[in-house]
């Protein structure tokens, strides 16, 4: 018993480790490709691993108090309790991490149980840009997760399970039994709420570089940045899994999952290349209207339509 | 820093008021050895040169030529370098030509709170000799009487070409370990000290600004 969870564990922090190294690769290639557009060469891929290691080299951190430093690991926590819980290759063993009935609930839980951590952290820090970008980050959150909740809620109804293994088990057998062509109204919500879960233009508005410098890790240096940075990298990449097991069929290799995952992430890039950011009323309204009313639209068609 | 002090390890913050010093750190900074392994240190340097973010801080005329930096043009972020707007994540400060006593005050501040190492890029004649403002009576003519220069970078104005190759100097300053201006400061803390507050007559801030 003991073994076989070790063993778990062992898997788990194998799946943890690649899929890290694919979230910083995957924003260096983003990088990348916005400086393609803008006319420019753009880093070199080993950009973002260079950064952390110049963060945690660094000789001086100051701290603010116990919560400024526990900021960054609740928001790490939250990174890795949202990848433990979603099963990264379909069919394997190896990689379906600690999937089991109700996983989906755990995994939408800890993706806010970060940002709520950090939202601490941050506030500590006493800087008010810290304050501010955490004021926007939390509401643009809660404005994204209705439209994202009302299309979960449509794909459960629609698969009769809570488990995200569950759910890419039911689309096997060919892309026309994806959700993303089974329910397209419920994937057409949740990519709209994906636009702003990832934080590029035109929902940039709680970072905001030349605005608020940085929003909530303005404060942050040293150890705690490379640990947010890290965060970073793995929580978009377990975000990008999440939904690609949700609507686009899951992946049953590595190459599978790397190709879905990047086409899944240029959706948000090339919306965030076309698009100025957004005021925080703008951002926040946009939500409650059209992705909001999609969001329903998409219960009543599971209702009407596919269950009936 | 909650541990009690020595008071030869505390510093005066003379310039606030009773009430004020409770607010702030009167800590003295503590100067930092470098790794005893040298292929740590190495290493860790290799990891500094290549990614230098510099302060968003333009504090002379000189800081128009940090912008294009970024632009398709000259494009620094191939050397690694990226603008940040908070000194607690940047490394690098540019100082951007002539720098007046008021701006000094606010350049203090911002190097202070600057996480090291850190290195400062000296732009334009300006820090070295005032320059063309060389007798103004609001303007400091040596710059590195206040705070420690790693690289210096002369002209008036250089363009961003050569800045671009100030930051590939600065690299292989920093690669080869001989980027030590954050020690300098603390280790001559006392001198720097007297020569900025010998400038600036309304000091009403913490003599080091964690």
């Amino acid at each position: 018993m003991i073994l076989e969870w070790l063993g778990k564990i062992g898997d788990f922090s194998l799946t943890l480790l690649i899929v890290t190294l694919y979230g910083l690769l995957v924003g260096a290639y983003v990088e990348r490709v916005i400086a393609k557009v803008q006319g420019r060469i753009g880093i070199p891929y080993s950009q973002p691993f260079i950064n952390i290691l110049k963060n945690f080299f660094k000789r001086t951190a100051v701290s603010h108090g116990v919560m400024f430093y526990l900021g960054p690991v609740f928001r790490i926590a939250g990174g890795i309790g949202t990848l433990a819980f979603v099963p990264v290759i379909y069919g394997s063993e190896m990689f379906s991490n600690f999937s089991m009935a109700g996983d989906l609930f755990l995994v939408i839980y800890f993706m806010f149980f970060g940002q709520l951590g950090m939202a601490l952290g941050a506030g500590e820090s006493g800087h008010p840009y810290s304050a501010i970008g955490i004021a926007r980050g939390l509401s643009q959150m809660t404005a994204y997760e209705v439209p994202f909740a009302l299309a979960v809620i449509s794909i459960v109804i629609q698969y009769d399970t809570l488990s995200i293994t569950g759910i890419v088990a039911a689309q096997q057998g060919g892309w026309q039994n994806w959700t993303v062509f089974t329910n397209w109204v419920a994937t057409l919500a949740a990519m709209l709420a994906f636009l702003g879960m990832m934080g590029y233009s035109p929902f940039d508005i709680f970072l905001a570089p030349q605005e608020i410098p940085v929003g909530p890790p303005t404060e942050f240096h040293s150890a705690y940045l490379g640990l947010l940075q890290t965060n970073r990298a793995l929580f978009g990449a377990t975000k990008l899994i999440l939904f690609m097991n949700l609507f686009f069929g899951g992946a049953t290799g590595w190459i599978e999952l790397m190709i879905k995952t990047l086409l899944i992430y240029m959706v948000a890039v090339v919306v965030g290349v076309a698009y100025p950011r957004f005021r925080v009323d703008q951002g926040i309204r946009f939500f409650f209207k059209i992705p909001t009313l999609i969001g329903i639209a998409s219960i009543i068609y599971v209702q009407m339509v596919l269950i009936s | 820093m909650i541990k009690s002090l020595g008071t030869e390890d505390t510093l005066e913050n003379a310039g606030l008021s009773a009430e004020e010093q409770q607010l702030f750190s009167n800590a003295r900074p503590k100067a930092y050895e470098p790794y005893p392994i040298k292929a740590v240190e190495d290493f860790a340097n290799w990891a500094r040169a290549n990614s230098l973010w510099i302060l968003a801080f333009g504090t002379g005329c000189g800081a128009i030529e940090l912008r294009p930096l970024m632009s398709a043009r000259f494009d620094a972020s191939r050397f690694g370098v990226a603008g940040r707007p908070t000194p607690r994540q940047s490394s690098v400060f540019v100082i951007g030509g002539y720098a007046s006593v008021k701006t000094l005050k606010r350049i203090i501040r911002s190097y202070e709170q600057m996480q090291g190492p850190k290195f400062v890029l000296a732009l334009g004649i300006c820090p070295v000799n005032g320059g063309m403002y060389f007798d103004s009576y609001n303007t400091v003519n040596q710059f590195d009487q206040y705070l420690p220069v790693d690289l210096y970078i002369t002209g008036c104005m250089p363009r961003p070409e050569v800045l671009v190759a100030g930051i590939m100097e600065l690299q292989k300053k920093i690669k080869a370990g001989r980027c030590d201006g954050a020690n300098r400061y603390i280790e001559n803390f006392d001198w720097y000290k007297a020569n900025q507050k010998k400038v600036i007559k309304n000091w009403d801030m913490p003599d080091y600004n964690w």
